[in-house]
């Protein structure tokens, strides 16, 4: 069986027309491939997010990264541009939609395409995976742990982002929500508030929540990483996705 | 959670990073998770100079009891420091 994937750095044109940065890996087979859209984590567009790119390419996905912080910090190293990011109170919603576009563009272009498009995103990037899902026309969206999609910033947090739970409506495609039982962004309450709004908007969702996990716990290089949650939420991404992108 | 809680000020100082010394003119405080660190949350402090770019920074992560312990060492030696010798 042929398995040769590429992956690399390329320029993407992002909200706005702007170039940015982005971190591509897909596979070299004829495909058709459905296309997933990574959204990173608030540390950045780092090693690990670029890892999980390449996870996607092998098991036969055409994956890219936007690094949604390329423009407060172009070339840096990916720490020293979520400083930068997490100070100016973090990627706006309405850049972020645009970015995500602009990446699903590039993701629809490539020659072994086959048309849809997915978003996943962890921690911050889960709200911005759930954010694109109702701005975009999407075929699926993974939301791993976002917090604030539900609820909002406790007061004096610098963060401007606020609740998107009554965008549920306009959600575009079904939503996979991986969840920590232990985690307090989201809290159990805000995770059961966002499933009993996509009820009431009858959409198609799956949500799993797991015992003795909190947040982060894809994170591999984190004390957070829990390898059971995580094998088994690979498990439930690649099956969804299947379902959703892969036909 | 992506906390985004900061303090910034403006300080004046230098600090040594990757490319060596350099001026430093601000300062970010927050709690949020670390890069390296092995917690979920740490106390991090960014020493920094933005009019010479992103990579300007010298970063450190703590664990909350350590940033507490830092603070009161600091506390402790400017208070116990002569005056009038700044």
């Amino acid at each position: 069986m042929y398995d040769a994937v590429l992956a690399e750095s390329i320029m993407i044109t992002g909200h706005g027309g702007d170039q940015i940065e982005a971190y591509s890996a897909r596979p070299l087979g004829p495909g058709p491939a459905g296309g997933v859209v990574v959204i990173h984590h608030m540390p950045g567009y780092d090693g690990q997010t670029k890892e999980i790119a390449r996870t996607f390419a092998v098991h036969g996905y055409n994956a890219v990264v936007p690094n949604l912080y390329w423009r407060e910090a172009p070339g840096a190293s990916p720490d020293d541009a979520a400083a930068v990011a997490r100070a100016a109170g973090g990627v706006p919603d309405e850049r972020l939609v645009g970015d995500v576009a602009g990446a699903a563009a590039y993701l629809k272009g490539l020659s072994n395409a086959n048309g849809k498009v997915g978003t996943i995103g962890y921690c911050s990037g889960g709200r911005q995976s759930f954010l694109a899902a109702v701005s975009l026309p999407l075929d699926a969206a993974v939301d791993c742990y976002g917090a604030f999609v539900v609820g909002t910033p406790p007061e004096g947090m610098p963060l401007k982002v606020g609740p998107i739970v009554d965008k549920a409506p306009d959600l575009s495609c079904p939503l996979l929500g991986l969840f920590g039982a232990d985690d307090h962004y989201p809290s159990p309450e805000q995770v059961a508030e966002l499933e009993k709004a996509l009820q009431e908007a009858g959409k198609t969702y799956e949500f799993h929540s797991y015992e003795g996990a909190g947040h982060a716990f894809f994170s591999v290089n984190r004390p957070a990483y829990r390898p059971e949650a995580a094998m088994d939420g690979w498990q439930k991404i690649f099956a969804f996705y299947g379902r959703y992108l892969a036909a | 959670m992506c906390t985004y809680l900061t303090e910034k000020i403006e300080i004046s100082g230098s600090a040594k990073g990757a490319s060596g010394w350099f001026k430093v003119t601000d300062g970010s405080v927050y709690f949020d998770h670390p890069v390296h660190a092995p917690y979920g949350h740490t106390l991090n402090i960014d020493f920094l100079a933005p009019a010479q770019g992103p990579s300007a920074r010298v970063a450190v992560e703590l664990s909350a009891d350590s940033a507490r312990a830092l603070m009161k060492a600091i506390e402790a030696v400017l208070e116990s420091a002569p005056p009038g010798l700044e």
